[in-house]
C-alpha cells in the first residue's frame, strides 16, 4: 500500500470522521433509549460500521418483524454494492485481498478515493476510513454511555455537519466534469422525486440510477 | 437474543455487501462504458445524500444557513474543518437568538 496515499486518506478521512461522531452519539443514544445496553451497539458500529444499515435495523425492529428489519437494512446497503463493484477495477490482488479491502468502504471514503482519471485508490480509501471508523465507534459509545438530549445536540448546530461536509465533497466532485455536475443534479432531483414516495435510504438508493448516463460515449469517443 | 442475532445477521450481509464487486466479478475488468458509470457513482451519491439529509423533513433555514456558511468558505479555499466548523457556529447563534 502506498503510505502517502494512506496518510493522505488519514488527514481526508478527519473531517468526515468527526462528523461520523456526531452521528454515531445519537446512535448510541437511541440505542441507549431502545435499551439495547452499550456493549450491543459498539459491537455493532465495531463490526458492521455502517450508520444508514445500522440506523435502518434500530428503527424497523422496533416497530416489525427481525427479517423485514433485516432486509430494510440490507436494501439500505446495497448503494455499497455498486460502490464495490466500481472499486473492484482499481484493486490489486486476488479475490479474498480485494474483499478485505473493500470492508473499508463508507460513503465519504469512497468520495475522497476517486481519481480525477475515473479510478479509486484503494490505499487513499482505507486511509480515510480509519479515522472515521475511530470515531464511529468511540462516538457510539460515548452516546451510549451519556445519552445526549437531541434538543442538545440541535441547540448546539450540530446537524450541520454531515450535510456541509457531504455539500464541500460534491462540489469538488462535480467541479471534475460537465458530466459529473448533469450526474449529480439528476441524482438529486430523482433523490427529492422519490423523497414524496418514500424513506430516505430507499431515495439515495434511487438517485444511484443518475450514474448510468455514463453509458452515454463521450463526446471525444462520439466525434 | 433477537437483538444480537439481528445485529449479527446484519453485520455479515454487510460484510458481503462491501465484497461483492470482488466476489462476482473478480479480476475481470470492466467495459469502458461500466467504468464511466462506475466513475459517476461518487459525486451522484454525494447528491442523493444532502437531498435525502435535508429533505427527509420540514426545512430547517437555520441548518440551511450553517450549510450555506460551509459551502461558501469552502468555495473561498478555507479548510474543510474549518468551513464546517464556521457553519456549526452560525446554525447555533442563529438558533440562540
Amino acid at each position: 500500500m502506498r503510505r502517502e496515499a494512506f496518510v493522505d486518506g488519514v488527514r481526508l478521512g478527519i473531517g468526515p470522521g468527526s462528523a461520523a461522531f456526531v452521528l454515531a452519539l445519537s446512535f448510541g443514544a437511541e440505542a441507549q433509549a431502545r435499551d439495547w445496553g452499550v456493549a450491543l451497539p459498539v459491537l455493532f458500529s465495531m463490526f458492521a460500521f455502517s450508520g444508514s444499515a445500522q440506523f435502518t435495523l434500530m428503527t424497523a425492529l422496533a416497530g416489525g418483524s427481525a427479517l423485514a428489519a433485516i432486509t430494510s437494512a440490507v436494501l439500505i446497503n446495497s448503494r455499497y454494492l455498486m460502490m464495490s463493484v466500481a472499486l473492484n477495477n482499481s484493486l490489486r490482488g486476488g479475490r479474498l485481498s480485494r474483499a478485505l479491502q473493500t470492508q473499508a468502504l463508507a460513503d465519504a471514503s469512497f468520495v475522497v478515493a476517486h481519481r480525477n482519471d475515473g479510478g479509486y485508490d484503494a490505499a487513499r480509501l482505507i486511509g480515510a476510513s480509519v479515522p472515521q471508523w475511530i470515531f464511529w465507534v468511540s462516538g457510539t459509545a460515548v452516546g451510549a454511555l451519556t445519552s445526549p438530549s437531541p434538543s442538545l445536540m440541535h441547540d448546539l448546530g450540530l446537524d450541520v455537519v454531515f450535510p456541509a461536509f457531504f455539500l464541500i465533497l460534491a462540489v469538488d466532485e462535480v467541479r471534475r466534469s460537465a458530466r459529473a455536475f448533469v450526474a449529480a443534479l439528476l441524482g438529486a432531483t430523482v433523490a427529492g422525486a422519490l423523497l414524496l414516495v418514500t424513506t430516505p435510504g430507499y431515495a439515495l438508493l434511487g438517485a444511484t440510477v443518475a450514474a448510468l448516463i455514463g453509458v452515454l460515449p463521450e463526446k471525444e469517443e462520439s466525434a | 437474543m433477537r437483538l444480537w442475532l439481528s445485529a449479527l445477521t446484519v453485520t455479515v450481509l454487510s460484510w458481503l455487501t462491501k465484497a461483492s464487486g470482488p466476489l462476482i466479478i473478480g479480476e475481470r475488468k470492466l467495459p469502458p462504458a461500466a467504468v464511466r458509470v462506475t466513475a459517476l457513482t461518487a459525486p451522484v451519491l454525494l447528491a442523493g445524500l444532502i437531498v435525502t439529509e435535508l429533505g427527509g423533513k420540514a426545512i430547517d433555514w437555520t441548518q440551511l444557513a450553517g450549510i450555506g456558511t460551509a459551502g461558501v468558505l469552502a468555495l473561498a479555499k478555507v479548510p474543510m474543518l474549518a468551513a464546517v466548523a464556521a457553519g456549526i457556529v452560525v446554525t447555533a447563534l442563529i438558533r440562540l437568538g
